[in-house]
């Protein structure tokens, strides 16, 4: 007589509770997979596919991206020329303002927005009588976004102002993905950064419209070779117009303002 | 570490459309990342873990997709994808173009849930 053949796993399986798969322990569905079954299990008899896939295309940052579009319209309606000044702390964006403000900003109003973690010292920097200054204080966030922009600009008088400038949190990495609603985006790499800065950074000079090479005033004196700068900005962004400029001495400072004139004609 | 609040505006779509559709757990969730994004995937997956905790998303697989760079040449009037690296030149005449098509995608596109 043959004996009946036994079904029982042997006693390293275990059976799983919810599949009904027998297993050796230690090879247990993963949680998601679990619940997956779990769900095909209580879908009933009559079956049907429990899991439904459902395909979309949200972006994202769709939020910050609608909020963008409207502070562009808003902008554009008041003829604002808008430039969001992207770079890593230090590089010499206040610097930049505090000149452009006191020698092209007497010409042509200007406004401006400043972003930094902590402190209003860009702020108290930047106030002219002739031009608002509006500082934001992000309290640690890495970057502006579009909703801080346009609450920021309410609090600003800007009655005749042709051009905003938008100082963004020093950050080399995400003010990137962050649309601002701005016309222009302006990257600042200074010379006591290095040349492969742009090759070490490359999403936000691919973004740039504008590079400005600041502080090349102590360029020879750090052994910063301009040239290469120069090479490595317009390889990894060749879209962008190249400014090689020092606030001190003044050099490049006359393309700066040629620039923003070109972003302001006269009505 | 902006990806944190990316992750959150991602997970708060996936439970928007969770609830609309009636679904008690969320199983795997398909996201689409471009090289120029400025998003670093791995940075999203620690946000995905803290983000969807006590949510019907814990527990759910994150797939990422990256999507590869795509620039145009002005001078040939042709696109062309770049397989790495940030510096685009054209494979057929060398010059370098900073016109990009594709790669700044930043998408969720896909949710499988019950």
């Amino acid at each position: 007589m043959n004996p009946v053949p036994d079904n029982t796993p042997a006693d390293e399986f275990q059976i799983h509770p919810l599949s009904g798969a027998a297993a050796r322990p230690g090879t247990r569905l993963s949680a998601p997979l679990a619940a997956e079954v779990a769900a095909t299990l209580a879908a009933g008899p009559e079956g049907g596919a429990a899991v439904r896939s459902v395909d979309l295309r949200v972006p994202l940052l769709e939020k910050n991206d609608i909020l963008a579009e409207r502070n562009r319209g808003y902008f554009l309606g008041r003829g604002l020329a808008t430039l969001n000044l992207v770079s890593s702390p230090g590089a010499g964006k206040t610097t930049l303002l505090e000149r452009t403000l006191d020698e092209f900003g007497r010409q042509t109003r200007c406004a401006v927005v400043v972003g930094d973690l902590e402190t209003d010292n860009d702020g108290r920097r930047l106030h002219r009588p002739h031009a608002p200054v509006a500082q934001i204080t992000t309290g640690g966030t890495c970057h502006l976004d579009a909703a801080m922009i346009a609450r920021a600009v309410e609090s600003l008088d800007l009655e005749g102002v042709r051009v905003l400038f938008i100082e963004n949190v020093g950050n080399l990495v995400c003010p990137a993905s962050f649309d601002l609603g701005e016309q222009v985006r302006v990257v600042l790499l200074s010379c006591t950064e290095g040349e492969d800065k742009p090759l070490k950074y490359p999403p936000i000079f691919k973004s740039a419209d504008l590079v400005l090479l600041t502080k090349v005033d102590v360029a020879d004196v750090l052994g910063f070779s301009r040239e290469l700068a120069c090479a490595n900005i317009r390889r990894i962004a060749p879209q962008a117009r190249l400014i090689p400029l020092s606030t001190r001495s003044g050099e490049g400072v006359a393309e700066w303002y040629d620039f923003l004139r070109t972003l302001t004609p006269q009505r | 570490m902006h990806e944190v609040g990316i992750m959150e505006s991602a997970i708060d779509s996936v439970l928007h459309q969770a609830r609309a559709h009636g679904a008690r757990q969320v199983h795997r969730i398909v996201l689409r990342i471009g090289a120029l994004s400025g998003v670093e995937p791995e940075s999203l997956r620690f946000a995905f873990d803290v983000v969807t905790n006590g949510t019907l998303a814990a527990g759910a697989v994150l797939e990422i997709e990256s999507v590869p760079a795509r620039a145009l040449c002005a001078a040939c009037a042709e696109e062309f994808s770049v397989e790495s690296g940030f510096i685009y030149t054209c494979p057929r005449c060398g010059a370098l173009s900073g016109d990009i098509r594709q790669g700044r995608e930043l998408e969720l596109t896909r949710i499988e849930m019950s």
